[in-house]
């Protein structure tokens, strides 16, 4: 499961000096101000990158495989999660240009006990790092002066979620400057926190609403992949798995309660969004799909990036336009962009359902808990070894 | 005793059939419990029905049907119930008496101490009529010493009617689920007494006192809070002591302070792996620290 979200229209990040990923990426994302973009993944490299000329400025060596990363607001710090439940920080030199790539070293930050980090996220008025994990846990920990000597305060645990929690966001607006937890999860749903006690203000089940509307009932596949919170309107998009589309949830802040508004259907494709990203300025929301590796398959491109646009104008006065997918010419950048992002411009439909299928596997394998039968356990332990020598 | 793990890993691979001193201290108990089975014999066909587990003169379990492994994997995935959070623990299974409904309304009493991994709950027994008016908690991972340590309140608790009413045990990786248990700042006490030493450097982040563990301890515990470990391994000693040391949250007793406490005469006496160690003239090390709240904060 390679995911990534590009939502910028200058693309191609290009390879100035060090090692470049060679494995797939599981983890991007932008700086406070967007000058920084941080990426990482499975080939334990975290490389951070200035936007504006799309130059490495740093690579740090993860002694695991990277699972999130996050830039601190003020953009002196990059932290990634790894594997193993540790979370890790190395402080930035100031964007310089001239200098070479830094190959920095990074210390460890705080840790989840051995368990997969499925997100990392600072909170908006970067007070919090906030980490989410696979056993159903969202920690809030306050991200100290000197993060370099580790962030040993728990503001507190968000916790309510009853299978893994697979991503994070936060609301912002200029009322609620702190800014508002979302998290979204193998429990198929989406639940709405205040950080500072850790309460748990709504859920909002998407899954069953999700179900109703794909007409496609293959069982419980109905995890939430990805939330994306629409900047300047309380909306947050929804990624669920075998849903063709995404869910609009509203967000009530006086009464800090969640609805469904609508859910945004792509029609003629099977386009299941497997990773959301908006864009700060313009009203759009981008989603993909993709894989970066698949086993047996001969697909070469395996990404589909499709927008949808039209927030801003939905919320005061819904009848002028309503949040609707573009078509692929519509797209700022057009068809040459896409062609960049996905590697071709019409993508094979059997590409979709592989992308959706890796990242379903992918999140079973990785995060759903193995149960094993009373009967199957016995039969485990009596072929332990420290038993077998006994008897 | 931990003390004499490592030493029997190594004699083990020499000499694999040496018995310890400890392995004679079982004996010991084995021999003891035989003699009371076969006095309380009779009794026992008498009441078939009777649980044969529970010793009948005393309403106690025997521990001989409750011996498990030392060590226990806590990195292996759970399959045992974990409350969702703090407010879903239902302290009228753990408390009847003192919470008769369900579920505990808001500002009453919560568990104030927490014994991590209590063993055969040893000091739990001796802290419940120390402070009666305290609830607390043991935590242990391994199944059958859990029921063990549930029989033996059970039992207590009938042969001594009103007491022992504000201690429990619960099976759970507490490594893992301490935050669903206690809310921040919930606790006064915890305890770690002769934890599993893992001696392998690669085995060192199961160690229970750990940098980032002690993170999540001192969310759980209030300002003023006291943290107590012991153990006979002196490596482990000085790991749990240097882990405490440089964490800005915690600071230690002083002489003083340790001398007027009566938990700490406690820490080497009260538990069976304390008792044992005594016996066997072993030695003990032993960290006490309390949970500050770090200069950083002091002007929030």
């Amino acid at each position: 499961m390679g995911v990534g979200r590009e939502d910028c229209a200058v693309i191609l990040v290009d390879e100035a000096g060090g090692a470049s990923h060679n494995d797939s990426i599981r983890g991007i994302k932008y700086g406070a101000n967007g000058k920084l973009f941080v990426s990482a993944g499975d080939d334990k490299l975290v490389k951070v990158w200035s936007t504006e000329s799309w130059h490495c400025i740093a690579t740090v060596c993860s002694e695991k495989r990277v699972s999130a990363v996050a830039i601190s607001n003020d953009g002196l710090h990059v932290c990634f999660a790894d594997k193993f439940g540790v979370v890790w920080v190395v402080d930035l030199p100031g964007v310089d240009e001239t200098q070479a790539p830094l190959n920095k070293k990074a210390v460890p930050l705080l840790a989840h006990y051995c368990s997969i980090i499925t997100s990392l996220e600072f909170s908006p008025d970067g007070h919090f790092i906030v980490s989410a994990d696979r056993d159903f846990k969202i920690r809030v920990t306050v991200f100290p002066k000197k993060p370099l000597d580790g962030a040993h305060e728990v503001q507190s645990f968000c916790l309510g979620h009853t299978e893994f929690v697979s991503c994070l966001d936060f609301i912002c607006t200029p009322d609620s400057p702190q800014g508002i937890l979302v998290s979204g999860g193998g429990d198929s749903t989406v639940r709405m926190w205040d950080i500072i006690s850790g309460s748990l203000l709504d859920t909002c089940a998407v899954g069953a609403k999700a179900q109703f509307e794909s007409d496609t009932t293959e069982g419980n596949c109905s995890t939430v992949t990805d939330i994306c919170t629409i900047p300047a309107c309380t909306l947050i998009a929804v990624a669920i798995q075998s849903l063709r589309g995404i869910m609009l949830l509203s967000c009530d802040l006086s009464s800090r309660t969640l609805s469904v508004m609508k859910v945004v259907s792509i029609i003629g494709e099977n386009f299941v969004p497997t990773s959301l990203g908006s864009s700060i300025s313009g009203g759009l929301l981008w989603m993909v799909t993709g894989a970066s590796k698949l086993r047996g398959s001969d697909i070469s491109s395996l990404s589909r990036v499709k927008v949808i646009s039209g927030f801003e104008k939905s919320s005061p006065d819904a009848s002028e336009q309503e949040p609707a997918v573009l078509v692929d010419s519509e797209i700022p950048g057009g068809a040459k962009l896409l062609e960049k992002l996905q590697g071709s411009i019409s993508v094979d439909e059997k590409v979709f359902l592989a992308a959706a299928d890796a990242v379903k596997t992918a999140m079973c394998n990785l995060l759903i808990k193995k149960q094993y039968s009373d009967e199957k356990r016995e039969f485990r332990k009596r072929t332990r070894n420290d038993r077998k020598s006994k008897h | 005793m931990w003390s004499d793990v490592k030493l029997e890993k190594n004699k083990a691979k020499q000499t694999p059939l040496k018995h310890s001193a400890a392995l004679h201290e079982e004996a010991k108990d084995f021999c003891f419990l035989a003699s009371l089975i076969l006095s309380l014999q009779r009794e026992i066909m008498l009441q078939n029905k009777a649980n044969p587990t529970i010793n009948k003169s005393t309403g106690l379990p025997r521990k001989r049907f409750y011996r498990a492994r030392a060590h226990s994997n806590p990195l292996s995935d759970s399959h045992f119930p974990v409350p969702l959070s703090p407010s879903h623990v239902d302290y009228s299974l753990h408390y009847p008496q003192l919470f008769p409904s369900s579920y505990r309304s808001d500002g009453s009493k919560k568990i104030e101490f927490a014994d991590i991994g209590c063993g055969f709950g040893g000091l739990l027994i001796s802290l419940s009529t120390l402070f009666p008016e305290t609830l607390m908690i043991g935590m242990e991972l391994r199944d059958k010493v859990t029921e063990y340590v549930k029989e033996r309140i059970l039992g207590l608790r009938v042969a001594n009617p009103g007491q022992y009413q504000n201690v429990s045990v619960v099976r759970t990786n507490s490594m893992k689920y301490i935050p669903n248990y206690f809310e921040k700042g919930q606790l006064s006490k915890m305890f770690f007494l002769f934890p599993d030493p893992h001696f392998k450097e690669k085995n060192h982040r199961r160690r229970v006192i750990s940098p980032h563990l002690l993170d999540e301890y001192a969310y759980v515990l209030k300002v003023g809070g006291i943290i107590y470990t012991i153990t006979d391994v002196e490596e482990l000693g000085e790991w749990m002591k240097s882990c405490l040391q440089n964490h800005p949250m915690f600071e230690s007793l002083s002489e003083t302070e340790l001398d007027a406490d009566p938990v700490v005469k406690l820490l080497s006496t009260a538990t069976e792996e304390g008792q044992k160690v005594a016996r066997n003239g072993g030695q003990t090390f032993q960290a006490v620290y309390r949970r500050i709240k770090p200069a950083s904060q002091e002007n929030s």
